[in-house]
């Protein structure tokens, strides 16, 4: 089973961390390890999960785009339903139930579309604990509305404008943030990546969705899907969703990398499509990088993908082939997310729409008589703005920022 | 086999003194003039110099050293550069350390850095997102060529850890005197001594403690405990300053000069501090 003692999926993972924060990620280790033997806050977890954040989440059958593909059978798994509008809420629950167990009173996250930071400032309401969020100025700009959100719910919202001013360097000022605070501050981590034991733990929390999606393939349909298909930013929707099925191995394990304008025009954020493997954010894994070992900007216009690297263990799946992973662009993201809103009636996130965008070509390889089961990971009320530039829905006011290229 | 640096800090410790470590990034505000200011900072008596590779991603590093790293890297510094400035900063004959985070040498290879390292006449490396547990390719490829490699305590490091630390280190340890990123602060973290007195029960390598020193006074202070006293982010900020407001190149140096000799004195002078 991965990872070993030292956080390592092969050659992936590790700590690649100042000393500093050593004793913090092994007093979270230990703090873990207790908390997920304890009953008490396993049956706390999922008391929260049921009662205040809406699951299990259901399997939808989407009839229309079954027809649409030609025949192979589209189930969606629903996390756009779960409170707050995403798989985030699984992970932040878990981190920050754990944070008050360890009597740590200030939490800090960063965040990319602003639904980790949403998912974070609304556990932090609810188990009274402080939080600060670190956000790229550049996201701050293109999801407006989780950033309102995020501060009706309490939290501190802290645009960074260092370097690219996006998720990765969000992800840079929440770990200078934290080697200062360590002390009462837990920070929490919104996807598998990370230091030790940051991919393992989101991964736990995460696997929720897959757990609960299994049993509902097998109950709906009587076997098992023949493909699991998500959208990989991080990774942490696409591993929640993939782990229960690993030991099925006539399952087809399939991650959407954000293409954005194409891998060959060097404005993406594919880090396994296009990168190579390095240390970035703690983590030996696939990243996007120069000749030199510097971190390359990703670009995406789904703020939740733009991120130069890849959760490690998706590293491990790829080399192993475990699980495959395809890029799906800016343009074919936007179209499938159309094709979904008209077809079944959901909006789903930017994100999520790389997953469907990948799905159906997954459908059409593998024919009528397939079974695809689709992580809708979240839902699109914060991309309506992105959506309506990028189609031309605005009139007249918007009219001339609706000319304009709706990635900015 | 003595290496330079050792030879250095038992000279150190023979004039009763400690040992000045003076960090400048390569590369700002040109590979040259990064290259002028380095030497400037050894005439003006900094013993020991710490070339920083600029990177992209300074998660250790506070607002001064960023925007410094930043503007070198916007302006095309390379791997290679940082080994050319090595080769002119060891040419003056202050031991000279490579300071970066670990992907810039995990991408050129381990094993070719050591050996270019070398080549240009550098003492070693300090590696502070290494940690020991992953160190082992570096520690092969410094041992091959005679480098030493340069770890990180903290105040956070249990006895354990410091032993780990302690046990890989080679040259000096670098003790991080308060848990923060690089940059000046008021007063030198309490924990400084502390930690030191915690490392020297793990080893006879000399420690050198770094993080917020940034005058004359403070370097005293800390050389009352400690082997070396690092200081970075204050002589970053002479350059960005001067940058900044135009001054020339030669008030630059200057002032740098001037902060250096300050600094050199503190070393000299250590001043216990009152209880
Ligand atoms: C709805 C949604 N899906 C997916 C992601 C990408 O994260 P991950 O790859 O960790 O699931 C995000 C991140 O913000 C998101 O908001």
């Amino acid at each position: 089973m991965f990872p070993d003692p030292g956080g390592h999926f092969g050659r992936f993972g590790g700590r690649f961390v100042p000393e500093a924060l050593m004793a913090a990620l092994d007093e979270l280790t230990e703090a873990y390890d207790q908390a997920r033997a304890d009953e008490g806050f396993v049956a706390e977890l999922d008391g929260l999960l049921a009662t205040y954040a809406g699951r299990p989440t259901p399997l939808t059958d989407a009839h229309r785009l079954t027809e649409h593909v030609g025949g192979a059978r589209i189930l969606l798994k629903r996390e756009d339903l779960a409170h707050t509008g995403s798989h985030k809420i699984n992970n932040v629950l878990g981190q920050c139930l754990l944070a008050r167990r360890m009597g740590k009173t200030r939490v800090i996250a960063e965040t990319g579309a602003g639904q980790h930071g949403v998912a974070t400032a609304t556990a932090c309401a609810l188990l009274g604990l402080e939080c600060v969020v670190y956000m790229g100025e550049e996201d701050t700009r293109r999801q407006a509305l989780n950033v309102a959100r995020m501060r009706l719910l309490g939290a501190e919202v802290v645009p960074v404008t260092a370097g690219s001013r996006t998720l990765k360097d969000a992800i840079n000022e929440a770990m200078r943030d934290w080697v200062a605070t360590v002390e009462h501050t837990h920070y929490c981590i919104g996807s598998v990546m990370g230091p030790h034991p940051f991919p393992m733990m989101v991964r736990d929390f995460q696997r929720i969705i897959g757990v609960e999606a299994r049993a509902q393939v097998l109950d709906r349909t009587g076997r098992l899907p023949d493909a699991v298909v998500a959208c990989v930013g991080g990774g942490s929707n696409a591993m929640g969703i993939f782990h229960p099925f690993i030991p099925d191995t006539g399952v087809a394990l399939i991650g959407c990398e954000a293409g954005g304008d194409g891998v060959a025009t060097g404005r993406h954020a594919a880090a396994i499509a296009g990168g190579s493997a390095g240390v970035l954010h703690g983590m030996r894994t696939f990243l996007l990088q120069d000749e030199f070992g510097q971190t390359q900007v990703s670009h995406s216009i789904s703020a939740g993908l733009d991120y130069p690297g890849i959760g490690p263990e998706h590293a491990l799946l790829h080399e192993t082939g475990r699980a495959s992973y395809r890029v799906v662009d800016d343009a074919a993201a936007m179209a499938a997310l159309a094709l979904v809103a008209r077809t079944e009636g959901i909006l789903v996130a930017i994100e999520s729409a790389h997953a469907f965008a990948g799905a159906f070509d997954v459908a059409r390889e593998l024919g009528p008589d397939a079974t695809i089961v689709v992580n809708c990971s979240g839902r699109g009320d914060k991309d309506v703005d992105t959506a309506a530039r990028w189609f031309g829905l605005l009139d007249d006011a918007g009219g001339a920022d609706a000319a304009a290229d709706p990635r900015g | 086999m003595q290496s330079r640096l050792d030879e250095r800090f038992t000279a150190a410790r023979e004039e009763g003194r400690s040992l000045l470590v003076g960090y400048l990034p390569a590369g700002y505000p040109t590979v040259d003039g990064a290259i002028a200011a380095m030497r400037a900072m050894v005439a003006a008596g900094v013993d020991v110099v710490e070339v920083g590779l600029p990177y992209s991603d300074p998660t250790m590093d506070g607002p001064v050293i960023q925007d410094a790293a930043d503007a070198a890297l916007r302006g095309g510094v390379t791997t290679a550069d940082v080994l050319r400035t090595v080769e002119a900063v060891a040419a003056t004959g202050a031991p000279t350390v490579v300071m970066t985070y670990w992907n810039p040498i995990d991408r050129y290879g381990p094993a070719r850095f050591a050996a270019d390292l070398a080549a240009a006449g550098g003492s070693g490396a300090i590696t502070p997102d290494l940690p020991p547990e992953e160190a082992a390719p570096w520690l092969a490829a410094s041992a091959e060529h005679g480098l030493d490699p340069v770890f990180l305590v903290a105040p956070s490091s249990s006895d354990a850890r410091i032993r780990l630390v302690t046990g890989i280190s080679r040259g000096f340890v670098y003790a991080a005197s308060l848990m923060g990123v690089t940059g000046a602060r008021v007063a030198v973290g309490t924990q400084a001594a502390d930690l030191v007195a915690r490392v020297r029960a793990t080893t006879e390598l000399p420690v050198a403690v770094g993080l917020g020193v940034s005058t004359g006074a403070q370097a005293a202070e800390v050389a009352a405990f400690a082997d070396g006293v690092i200081v970075g982010s204050a002589l970053v900020k002479v350059l960005v300053d001067a940058q900044r407001s135009g001054a020339g190149e030669a008030a630059a140096l200057d002032g740098l000069g001037r902060l250096a000799a300050e600094l050199a004195e503190g070393v000299r002078a250590p001043v216990s501090a009152s209880a």
